[in-house]
């Protein structure tokens, strides 16, 4: 029996060490991992809680990112309750396991302390790792601050391990902002947070010899459409599911959660999209302006995949001008907030303005004065009613100004 | 919103100390953040880490930061490095230097007419804990110039902070905090 462990109503950690509480809490049986900054924490504080006797299960050394998620699918289809953490290039590295694992339908939870993605090398913080993941059928969780990475790699277990849900869960967090920057956050007792996650409901487990079942089959033209088409509608249907642990969580601790988190959107003329930490930073600014009188307002995805298209085009149906932020580099197109919002609001009655923004590369500082330059471009816009910029501009890039594609575009 | 600013050189405790601060002001209801600038530098290379403190929740996450408060933990940093970066009018310096007051400004002149208090507290911290980590004695002269908690309730809380380690070294660092806080001018 795990030892329990002597946690204040208000510790002050970072979003490492607040998630590997989580994990503890959720008293997970498996945890194969190999280290990789900004999510070394996590794993050398798990390790460590496993050889002190706060957990039961256990932590598993190997060789490898690939090997670290191969171990997962093993120890997941074998019936045990299954975690680990990278970032960057770790996640890269894999990335073809974690299409096994989504299409075995085996709900291991990733604690990913997002990072840029070398070349040039850079163990800072962006999505790049975020948005290699996004296609891989894994729910995507997003955290903006230390006390939401604990809540949400609680939520993952009992969200992703539901009998109706059977996916994995990416919880993310801005590698080094969140996941290193120590701050309040109020702990659950143990007993409570366990009890909240509860025990896993094991299915098709292939240790079980009475009910002789197989993980990794092969499928060609004859099944394979149906199996992903199965994946894709379950990961859809998922969104339903998450409300209902955002909701019990809330109501079980006061914190609540919502699949698009905003702030002042209902009457802004003017809101930027973007994910993460910067949220919270864009809060600040949407205040600031507001006391001027502007009125402005920000919107985030709380859940990545599935994509919350329909919360976005009823939040952004009044809205007039719209920036898309995205913290990746976009490659030869637009971003994909851009893409996606697009997406969400082509079909509204209005559409409003829409433009978007690279920023936030390997680190690069997201500063109050930045994110105050993007409402000033919208309010151009605004005045103008049609964009008075390219659609797609790199914020906070030192040099000449970068701007691409034609208005039309 | 209180901002404090540390220069030190990776290995000297300024993360341990930004973060044991954070959580003994945590005590006392505040809202409060502690985070560095990480990149590939190793023991021994300048680095800095930040402190904000709030009586509502922190949610600026920007690096950009004109600190209330600079604290340096190594003497020679005070040369080298950019210490009044994002310099206020308001904005207070306390050197860890085995200099006197007037021979930093002799040495860094771009200090004059700058709120500067001075410590040794390398000295202090072989002195006492035995090892050069000048974190636990800038916080006793933190604490002596800021005025922000009394030195006893200071100390109590950094007791629990320190709870993991001996009888012996808590005991240490609490004499550290002491002499800084006794010394500092």
């Amino acid at each position: 029996m795990a030892k329990k462990y002597d946690l204040q109503e208000v510790e002050v950690l970072d979003g490492n060490v607040a998630m590997t509480h989580a994990l503890r809490q959720a008293q997970v049986d498996v945890l194969p991992a190999y280290p990789i900054t900004p999510s070394t924490k996590i794993v050398e504080l798990f390790s460590q809680f496993c050889a002190d006797g706060y957990v039961d299960g256990e932590f598993i050394r190997v060789e490898s990112e690939h090997a670290a998620m191969s171990a997962c699918v093993g120890a997941s289809a074998a019936g045990a309750r299954v975690a680990t953490a990278t970032a960057s290039q770790g996640l890269a590295f894999m990335i073809e396991v974690l299409y096994q694992a989504s299409g075995m339908r085996l709900p291991i939870v990733l604690c990913l302390s997002n990072r840029a993605l070398a070349a040039p090398l850079n163990v800072n913080g962006d999505h790049s790792d975020m948005y290699l993941a996004r296609d891989a059928g894994w729910i995507q969780l997003c955290s903006f601050e230390a006390q939401h990475s604990y809540d949400l790699a609680l939520m993952a277990f009992r969200i992703g391990e539901h009998v109706d849900v059977r996916l994995p869960v990416v919880v993310n967090q801005d590698g080094f902002i969140t996941s290193h920057t120590a701050e309040n956050v109020h702990m659950i007792p143990d007993e409570k947070a366990t009890a909240f996650v509860g025990e896993l409901e094991v299915v098709n487990s292939l240790l079980d010899n009475t009910k002789p079942i197989t993980y990794g089959v092969q499928t060609e033209e004859n099944w394979h459409f149906e199996h992903k088409a199965r994946q894709h509608n379950d990961l859809l249907e998922s969104k339903s599911h998450i409300k209902k642990v955002f909701e019990e969580f809330n109501e079980k601790f006061g914190r609540e959660y919502k699949i698009v988190e905003q702030h002042k959107v209902d009457d802004a003329d003017m809101v930027i999209v973007c994910i993460g930490s910067t949220f919270n930073t864009s809060s600040l600014v949407v205040d600031n302006f507001r006391e001027k009188g502007i009125k402005v307002g920000v919107i985030a995805p709380r859940v990545l995949r599935p994509f919350p298209y329909e919360e976005f085009a009823e939040a952004l149906k009044d809205t007039k001008v719209v920036a898309c932020l995205d913290r990746s580099s976009p490659n030869g197109a637009v971003g994909m907030l851009y893409n996606e919002i697009s997406g969400a609001l082509i079909n509204n009655e209005k559409t409003p303005i829409i433009s978007n923004y690279i920023y936030g590369l390997g680190g690069r500082d997201v500063t109050i004065e930045l994110l105050s330059s993007v409402f000033n471009d919208l309010t151009e816009n605004l005045k103008a009613g049609k964009l008075t910029h390219k659609v797609q501009q790199m914020l906070g890039l030192r040099g000449p100004k970068c701007e691409y594609f034609g208005e039309k575009g | 919103m209180l901002e404090i600013r540390w220069h030190s050189r990776a290995g000297q405790g300024a993360v341990t100390g930004a973060k044991g601060f954070a959580e003994v002001v945590s005590h006392t209801g505040k809202e409060v953040q502690a985070f560095a600038f990480y990149g590939s530098a190793k023991r021994g290379a300048a680095m800095t880490a930040y402190n904000r403190v709030d009586d509502k929740q922190i949610i600026n996450n920007e690096k950009y930061m004109e600190p209330d408060y600079v604290l340096v933990l190594d003497p020679a940093l005070v040369m080298s490095d950019s210490i009044i970066l994002n310099h206020k009018e308001s904005t207070t310096y306390i050197l860890g230097t085995n200099l006197t007051r007037d021979e930093v400004l002799e040495e860094a002149p771009f200090l004059k007419g700058k709120r500067i208090h001075t410590v040794d507290c390398m000295k202090i911290s072989l002195n006492t804990i035995g090892r050069a980590i000048p974190n636990t004695p800038m916080l006793g002269a933190f604490m002596k110039v800021s005025q922000m908690l009394p030195i006893e309730e200071f100390k109590e809380d950094m007791k629990l902070s320190l709870k993991k380690f001996p009888q012996k070294i808590i005991d240490a660092n609490m004499d550290a905090i002491s002499q800084a806080y006794g010394e500092v001018s």
